[in-house]
């Protein structure tokens, strides 16, 4: 039996009035590469948050590894890659080795030392994504795709047991959309690492994905790839179509 | 110069606390510029102002008080300023900045009262406002001295952490790290250093040895690390040089420091612009 990552009993949320999340309840079992689905406004930022244990939900519960998000103290266990724009602003003065570094942060634990192969790890987290000749170059003055295969790297380097992904592909050009999926889906595969990947675009749900949860204020659909596959129009029309309608 | 050092008590007390002050300003200053926080620490020091005008009102009015270091009531209203800073950031989630005009202009008020009750400007005031380098008593040091040490050892156990909080705020919290305390710890002792900084050059510059510095250290440097001891050698640079022009032309250390500061800053940009390809050539 495989052991569940992340489970979402029945959680909604509301900022101030207005309902962002109703009742969404998921799981991600170890080993699955989830795509989470939804238009802007669907409420995928909010859920998000709600995993990570930045926001609290209004109602319904978090439980990670098992253990319910709060008693949970192994954050280091979920690497989490944000979205480029916003994650960091692009003059800061740090080298790919700084940044990928600091990934070992939580790992480590206030108080104490980083570990004495650090140099190592950092070498063999960037040899993963393929930035390892990157090393010593200013973070800033990478492209958008190599940034966020450094963010990966970061992730990579606290042996994450499941990447939480948010939009990860906006602002990279096209070319290089394939090449980073291609490269969670080896990290998926070869390595194990449970994939949750939070995105707009139904594009991405290619071969790589195994598990596929649509999401817009409600769960419309959670089940497997090939099902997704076979939803009707309808259904995706009702999912999808009204919150881009208001949004018009 | 460096006979009138070992002679006068009052020269080395200024050139020792510029030396210690020289380091730990800048030293904290880089994650103060990274963090965007340059405007918190400017409105900290007027705060401080308020602590030091209303020790000098106290030891005017009572002579019980009369021998009081006014360091030590600056250091209180700078620590309180910052921990009022975070509250009102939190309560004006939306419009964090106006945390800092309603400190600053609150540290002010408060000064000018003092400073009117205490009737108007003294010399001993003056040199709080601009540095001094006769005024630096053996005690300031000592504080100096202490505020360094908390500084180092506080920078030496939190680097990682506050790394990680400087570079992506949101990512520090998400991966489960204790930002919240690491951001007020870090606050409290950016109230030391600007209490700490204020005697050499004086309160209203504070801030300016905190970024200029920094400032001129990232036009070079290509990693976080060399970036910290660009800012500590352009900054003890500023303090060394503003230090003994202040002593020979008699002028106000403070002036002197950040001029001389802009100065490097300048040079710094200009070099750059003449030898691109030498000066952060892998950046």
């Amino acid at each position: 039996m495989k052991q569940t990552l992340l489970q979402l009993n029945d959680i909604s949320f509301a900022y101030e009035q207005r309902k962002a999340l109703d009742h969404i309840s998921l799981q991600v079992n170890e080993g699955d590469f989830l795509a989470l689905l939804g238009p802007n406004g669907s409420g995928k930022s909010t859920l998000l948050k709600i995993i990570l244990g930045l926001l609290k939900p209004t109602s319904g519960e978090v439980v990670l590894f098992d253990e319910p998000a709060k008693q949970f103290k192994h954050r280091e266990w979920i690497g989490y890659v944000s979205q480029k724009s916003n994650a960091f602003n692009s003059g800061f003065p740090a080298t790919v080795f700084e940044v990928v570094r600091s990934g070992l942060t939580k790992k480590v634990g206030l108080f104490k030392r980083l570990p004495k192969n650090v140099h190592t790890l950092v070498d063999e987290a960037l040899e993963a994504v393929g930035m390892l000749a990157f090393k010593s170059r200013s973070i800033g003055a990478l492209s958008g795709g190599q940034q966020q295969r450094v963010f990966i790297a970061r992730a990579l380097i606290s042996e994450p047991k499941m990447l939480v992904l948010d939009e990860p592909t906006v602002g990279i050009d096209h070319e290089n959309v394939q090449a980073f999926y291609d490269l969670l889906a080896h990290l998926n595969q070869q390595r194990g690492i449970t994939m949750l990947l939070v995105t707009h675009d139904v594009d991405v749900v290619s071969s790589h994905i195994t598990h596929v949860a649509c999401l817009n204020q409600t769960i419309h659909f959670h089940g497997y790839k090939n099902e997704f596959d076979e939803m009707s129009q309808e259904a995706r029309d009702v999912w999808y179509g009204h919150a881009v309608r208001k949004i018009h | 110069m460096i006979e009138a050092i070992f002679q006068y008590e009052f020269l080395q007390n200024a050139f020792l606390s510029g030396m210690i002050i020289g380091v730990i300003a800048p030293l904290l200053g880089v994650f103060i510029v990274v963090r965007r926080l340059s405007l918190i620490a400017d409105a900290l020091s007027h705060v401080t102002l308020a602590g030091i005008a209303g020790s000098l009102y106290l030891s005017q009015t009572f002579s019980a008080l009369a021998l009081l270091n006014p360091i030590y009531l600056g250091i209180v209203a700078s620590v309180t300023g910052s921990l009022f800073i975070e509250r009102l950031r939190r309560v004006y989630k939306h419009y964090e900045e106006l945390a800092i005009p309603i400190i600053m202009s609150g540290g002010i008020g408060i000064s000018a009262i003092f400073i009117s009750l205490a009737q108007g400007f003294s010399a001993d005031l003056m040199s709080y406002l601009f540095g001094s380098v006769s005024a630096v008593a053996r005690s300031d040091l000592f504080v100096v001295i202490v505020i360094a040490i908390v500084v180092i050892v506080f920078l030496r156990i939190f680097y990682k952490e506050l790394f990680v909080l400087s570079f992506d705020e949101e990512y520090s919290r998400a991966s489960g790290l204790p930002s919240k305390a690491v951001h007020i710890a870090f606050m409290l002792v950016t109230a030391l250093v600007i209490a700490a900084s204020m005697r050499i050059v004086g309160i209203l510059l504070v801030s300016s040895l905190m970024t200029l510095p920094v400032a001129a250290a990232m036009r070079v440097a290509t990693s976080f690390k060399q970036t910290i001891i660009y800012a500590i050698i352009f900054g003890e640079m500023a303090v060394m040089i503003g230090l003994v022009s202040a002593f020979f032309l008699d002028l106000a250390p403070g002036g002197t420091i950040v001029v001389t500061a802009i100065l490097i800053l300048l040079l710094v940009i200009w070099l750059k612009k003449l030898l691109p390809q030498r000066l952060g050539a892998e950046a």
